[in-house]
């Protein structure tokens, strides 16, 4: 069948089920239900904490063909995914399902599992590394589904997702489960994208190298939801969690773009008292952010709020003023970090409240602006951050999906070539983000508007903005870097993208190597 | 309408990254430099990658000039021969004197006849950077019609004059009057030398005013992010343009009441006045800053 992207999709996939296929951003909304949680209560003289994972295996009774979730807040220097299916493994088991929001290079010891049969199942938001690979390649025997940071809430939440034990890594933790991301030496900040895990597994640990006594001070997820605490050495490598500082990009080309994106915001009237701004870490993203603050501070405009991932940039924004409160569901160095300790303008949210589309009200619904990058953009808009130029996978939806609906202005930035690909097709490869939620894409040579807005076009024409159809920009691309040759691709199905409401958006199909 | 030259930005001639993203950084004009950027390991396969660079990509909306090898180098005439052909706006002659301004002039005017471009189509701009070079900047400018004006290269020069280079840049007050007078008198531009701190924006900034105030009428850059500060400094002001328009208007009203001289909020408006407000209103109309017709945009 083909959904309504016109992507050919099969109604029933091996190993994932039964298809729902997109049918448009909001489509499937409505009355929904939250998912019952199966718990065993525990009464005053039970103890929680364990001293080893060992003891814990002895413990729990895991079984062949479990979901075992979690969190990606230690990043690319994350030990407890590999302790635990090191330990796993070790014991025997085989047909288990990873479900972790990302999946990064460090976690490159799946990929032995998922060759032995101990791993068989991987659900995730964003795949980089050894193990994109290997699922690329086809080393799973069941696709991959990858989910966004909001859908992935949802799924837990509904029950589509049923996690049977959850693995919450955890900077900080008391004897009776109290949760913190915010002291220890892995102190990674929030521990947003653990919520509905802790919430909603049947058994939850949290294993911890910074053991505290009781109560922990401050409590980020509450000993209602945690079965177990277990005592480790080291939870993870704080260089790989956070950076130091994120710094703007010095790229003159990422720097026009970010200027014209910027020039692009206030030509669309939404610089105005109480606006709403999110945007990547990456380079380009953040120069956004140095550009609208510019702009911020010569209208004398304060801004409601900045949400998601949270840098020290946005945390300086806040700082001077520029927007009342930050919402924080990850924080991306130690300057972020440091002031969501600190700083009570700076809150917390949860993966569910950032973006999970079955909710009474997302944050993202609230959002003016949020600035997206793109691997490849087609000309209907459809935005693949998903695949690489090989066909390969390199990411994921995270956030992409969930900002780009709820938004009020979804602006695309990027070079119009980069590494002498063109980065706008016909068709992407793969559709990570619907070109119904993106409104405009802005590179250096020029800007984009989606047809739908024509509202935005109109305001953009009273500019100097240098404005193309979507179509131009491609050919202007093309004159400078011919048109590649489309990437071969088997039948066979290697991971299937979900959008934030469950529907499958697209699949990602073996390539011919 | 002659193009502005308020920014010249150097762009080494052997980064195709570079040469691909060059039209499109903000610079009046950009200079593709096969000189001093360029390793001697290199200098072949840069000359083919610029001769490609020009043929390939769009630089319609800026003026390309290439700075070619001196030509007593082994490197300076072979520039010259592949860069002509595929017809660049200009070539900036580095260390340049009166002879090697006659001898471009006359290898472009041979090639120009040989591939029928238009005749003295392709201009010149001087690189001086010798004391000989400085003293004598008045001839070297009248050695070729081509030429359409002066760049200022501070650090050679310093280097030749035994003197020290700093970021004040009281040293090379003196070359800059020159530059500056001569070039006004025969008409052409006058680039200054660029300043090479790149992350000291503020330095630029009054770097560049320092060069405007003595007459010179733009700057090289040597990094896309010097451009916007460089392209402040030159623009009008919006009192400027204010005040010249009011002047031009002004004008028009005495002439058509037959006034040959008249006077504006008491003070009289005679020709050099005239002049030095169509000048920045010509500069506004360029820049987008007024509309064509005068009134403000």
């Amino acid at each position: 069948m083909k959904n309504l992207l016109g992507r050919e999709i099969p109604d029933y996939i091996d190993g994932y089920g039964q298809v729902k296929p997109f049918q448009g951003s909001f489509s499937n909304c409505g009355v929904k239900t939250r998912s019952a949680v199966k718990l065993t209560s525990v009464l005053p003289n039970d103890q929680k904490v364990l001293s080893s994972l060992d003891d814990l295996f002895d413990k729990l009774k895991i079984t062949d063909g479990m979901t075992l979730s979690f969190h990606h807040h230690l990043r690319n220097g994350d030990y407890v995914l590999n302790m635990v299916m090191e330990k796993l493994a070790a014991r025997g088991l085989k047909g288990l399902t990873v479900a972790a929001s990302s999946i990064f290079p460090i976690h490159a010891p799946l990929v032995k599992h998922m060759e032995t049969g101990v791993v068989t199942g991987l659900i995730t938001n964003y795949l980089s590394g050894p193990v994109a690979e290997a699922v690329s390649r086809g080393r799973l025997p069941k696709p991959v589904i990858m989910q966004t940071h909001g859908g992935r809430a949802r799924a837990i939440e509904s029950g589509n997702l049923k996690i049977d034990v959850a693995f919450l890594a955890a900077p900080t933790a008391d004897t009776y489960g109290n949760i913190n991301g915010v002291y220890g030496k892995s102190a990674c900040g929030s521990l947003g994208y653990a919520v509905a895990d802790a919430e909603y597994a049947n058994i939850t640990v949290a294993i911890t190298d910074h053991l505290v006594p009781y109560p922990a001070n401050p409590i980020e997820i509450s000993q209602v939801y945690v079965d177990y605490v277990v005592k480790i050495d080291s939870i993870g490598d704080p260089q790989g969690i956070v950076s130091g500082t994120t710094k703007i990009t010095k790229d003159p080309v990422a720097l026009i773009i970010a200027k014209r994106a910027a020039q692009l915001i206030k030509a669309s009237g939404l610089v105005r008292e109480g606006m709403s701004f999110q945007t990547g870490a990456g380079g380009t993203s953040l120069a956004v952010a140095a550009e609208l603050k510019k702009i911020m501070q010569d209208e004398e405009v304060v801004g409601s709020f900045a949400s998601g991932g949270i840098t020290g940039y946005l945390v300086e924004m806040l700082e001077e003023g520029l927007f009342r409160s930050l919402l924080d569901v990850q924080c991306f160095d130690l300057k972020a970090v440091e002031s969501y300790r600190d700083n009570l303008s700076h809150q917390f949210m949860s993966a569910s409240m950032y973006g999970n589309p079955h909710t009474k009200g997302a944050v993202v619904n609230n959002l003016d602006i949020m600035i997206l990058g793109a691997t490849e953009i087609d000309l209907d808009f459809n935005v693949n951050v998903t695949t690489g130029s090989s066909g390969v996978i390199m990411g994921g939806s995270g956030g992409h999906s969930d900002t780009a609906a709820g938004s009020k202005l979804a602006i695309v930035v990027t070079n119009l070539m980069k590494a002498r690909l063109p980065i706008i097709r016909d068709k992407v490869l793969t559709i990570t983000t619907p070109g119904e939620s993106i409104d405009a894409v802005v590179t250096e040579r020029g800007i984009a508007v989606n047809p739908r807005r024509l509202d935005l076009l109109e305001q953009l024409s009273r500019t100097q903005l240098p404005l193309m159809t979507i179509e131009e920009l491609k050919q202007l691309a093309e004159k400078i870097t011919g048109i590649p040759k489309p990437i071969e691709t088997l039948e066979e199905i290697v991971a299937v993208i979900e959008y934030r409401d469950g529907t499958v958006i697209d699949v990602v199909r073996k390539v011919k190597m | 309408m002659q193009a502005l030259r308020r920014s010249m930005l150097f762009m080494p001639g052997n980064s195709p990254r570079m040469l691909q993203d060059a039209a499109i950084l903000g610079a009046d004009s950009i200079i593709l430099d096969l000189e001093d950027a360029v390793s001697l390991t290199e200098k072949d396969s840069a000359r083919i990658l610029v001769r490609e660079a020009i043929k390939t990509i769009d630089y319609s909306a800026v003026e390309v000039v290439v700075r070619v090898n001196p030509l007593d180098t082994e490197f300076g005439a072979p520039d010259i021969e592949v860069i002509a052909r595929v017809r660049p706006n200009t070539l900036l002659i580095p260390k340049a004197n009166e002879e090697e301004i006659r001898l471009v002039d006359k290898t472009l005017t041979k090639i120009e006849a040989e591939e029928g471009f238009p005749s003295g189509g392709i201009k010149i701009i001087a690189l001086i950077e010798t004391a000989l070079g400085l003293e004598n900047v008045y001839n070297v400018i009248k050695a070729s019609p081509r030429t359409v004006g002066v760049l200022l290269g501070g650090e050679d020069l310093t280097a030749d004059l035994g003197i020290e280079r700093t970021k004040e840049g009281e040293e090379i007050f003196y070359a800059r009057n020159k530059v500056a007078t001569v070039c006004r008198a025969l008409k052409v531009d006058a680039i200054d030398t660029p300043f090479t701190d790149t992350n000291d924006h503020e330095g630029l900034k009054k770097d560049t005013a320092r060069g405007k105030g003595l007459g010179l009428t733009g700057k090289a850059a040597i990094n896309p992010r010097q451009i916007e500060t460089i392209h402040s400094v030159f623009a009008p002001t919006q009192n400027e343009l204010k005040w010249a328009l009011r002047i031009l208007e002004a004008m028009e009203e005495a002439e058509k009441e037959g006034q040959g001289v008249f006077s504006l909020d008491g003070k009289m408006i005679d020709a050099p006045v005239i002049n030095r407000a169509r000048r920045i209103v010509d500069q506004g109309v360029r820049l987008g800053l007024i509309s064509g017709e005068g009134g403000a945009k």
